[in-house]
């Protein structure tokens, strides 16, 4: 057994403190010890992009991060699109990709919104090919990805008319 | 799978660093951006006793102009601040270029330049750049600091001249000489998977349009980056027609490299990939240097 590190993350504007052992990964985190569980782990090792969280403002793949580096950061995960988690709520990215059929069994998508969320703040009129590329980290063994496009499509219009 | 059980220690000053691996020698692993080292952990590929995490190191991580019109870059410079740098973008537009290959976005942002350099993967972008560009790597360790060119920091497969106690804490970009021209180029299955085959390319004129110097660098095709020496001399002092260039691509591709074949790509194929990215970046560099962009 290792040290165990005290450490406080602020996920979804809430601080939670914990204790860990050093290799604990990030995503398992927010997970096992916080029980956000929206946030899922698919390959384990950077690949799949479905464990993509905010990172002080910036996508990245909480897989391959340990929790005791995210010590004094700030994370958003999926469960911070809708606070009060209501159906009515939705997000208009996640309003966006129920629309545009971009999930089927959904395993993917917490990932995709998040990786999205911070695309559409940058690039508020994306065109195709820059969407995906900006997708091209999130793997979807579903949709074969076009239905994701309209829905980021789709997302940014709704965007842009709310804002 | 898991990450087996490690001693973590973060530091907030390079001295600090450089004590912790001193102290703990081939056991110490640095942690930079953990893009390539926590994966392999993960797989329990890589099972370092301790981890020396650089990520709480403010004073590695900047971009500011040499004093030579140059770039130094710190090691533990994020990927995406220097794919979004405007002194980058001005100084050194090959890197600029480069940084969006490298990757997805979520890599970059949290990994690191150092780190993809240090870490010396023969398919990745930057090695191949570093090399193009002749840039220079400050290395320290707690008995002082030295110099590595990046023609002699690469030396074989995962493998670079670190020495076990050292940490790359600097790389240094040298300025675009006047009449130069650059290029990149790869092909990938997929945007930000690993190039099948990648080139970088540097051209520096004379006043007749003749070429003085001239850089070729491919990258997956060998156990680092591999130079095309034979190409190279064949273009040097020549004037850079396309037939020049066509000539010097059949022989970079055919005589200069000795590239692997697996499921991805066969040797044929990726030799055919090797004579039209050179050919590619040659020209788009040769134009550059004569417009002067």
């Amino acid at each position: 057994m290792t040290d165990l590190f005290s450490i406080t993350i602020t996920i979804n504007g809430t601080p939670y403190e914990s204790e860990v052992e050093p290799r604990m990964l990030l995503s398992d985190f927010i997970r096992h010890e916080i029980g956000l569980t929206g946030t899922h782990v698919g390959c384990e090792h950077g690949v799949c992009g479905a464990c993509t969280v905010l990172f002080d403002g910036q996508p990245v793949r909480s897989c391959i991060m340990f929790a005791v580096q995210a010590n004094g950061h700030e994370l958003m995960t999926v469960e911070g699109l809708t606070p009060d988690a209501s159906e009515e709520n939705l997000h208009p990215l996640q309003a966006s990709f129920r629309e545009a059929h971009g999930l089927q069994c959904g395993f993917c998508t917490a990932g995709f919104l998040m990786t999205i969320l911070a695309f559409l703040e940058e690039n508020t009129n994306p065109n195709e090919q820059e969407i995906r590329e900006a997708i091209s980290g999130n793997l979807c063994r579903c949709t074969g990805y076009q239905h994701i496009v309209d829905a980021v499509k789709l997302a940014a219009e709704k965007m842009a008319a709310e804002s | 799978m898991k990450p087996p059980p490690f001693q973590y220690f973060a530091p907030t000053t390079i001295d600090e660093a450089l004590a912790l691996i001193a102290e703990h020698g081939y056991d110490a692993k640095v942690l930079a951006g953990g893009q390539s080292l926590i994966p392999t952990m993960n797989f329990r590929l890589a099972q370092p006793g301790v981890l020396v995490d650089l990520n709480n190191i403010p004073e590695l991580a900047y971009i500011s102009l040499d004093d030579n019109g140059g770039v130094s870059i710190g090691a533990m410079t994020r990927q995406r601040e220097v794919e979004r740098s405007e002194i980058i973008a001005e100084r050194v537009p090959l890197v600029h270029e480069t940084m969006p290959f490298i990757a997805h976005p979520q890599i970059r942002n949290r990994g690191t330049f150092g780190g993809s350099l240090a870490h010396a993967d023969p398919a990745a972008e930057l090695p191949a750049v570093a090399t193009a560009l002749n840039a220079q790597f400050r290395v320290r360790s707690q008995s002082g600091e030295r110099w590595i060119p990046a023609n002699d920091f690469f030396v074989d497969l995962f493998a670079t001249a670190l020495e076990p106690e050292e940490v790359l804490v600097e790389v240094v970009l040298p300025e675009m000489l006047p009449r130069s021209g650059y290029a990149f180029e790869e092909v990938a299955r997929r945007h930000g998977d690993y190039a099948l085959v990648g080139a970088a390319a540097t051209v520096t004129l004379d006043q007749s349009n003749r070429c003085e110097q001239v850089r070729l660098i491919y990258f997956s095709v060998g156990n680092g980056p591999v130079e095309a020496h034979q190409a190279e001399a064949m273009l040097k002092g020549q004037e850079l027609t396309s037939e020049a260039i066509q000539a010097a691509a059949e022989t970079a591709a055919s005589t200069d490299i000795d590239p692997p074949g697996d499921i991805h790509a066969s040797i044929a194929y990726r030799r055919h990939l090797a004579k039209v990215l050179a050919k590619r970046v040659l020209e788009k560099a040769t134009t550059r240097a004569i417009s002067g962009d």
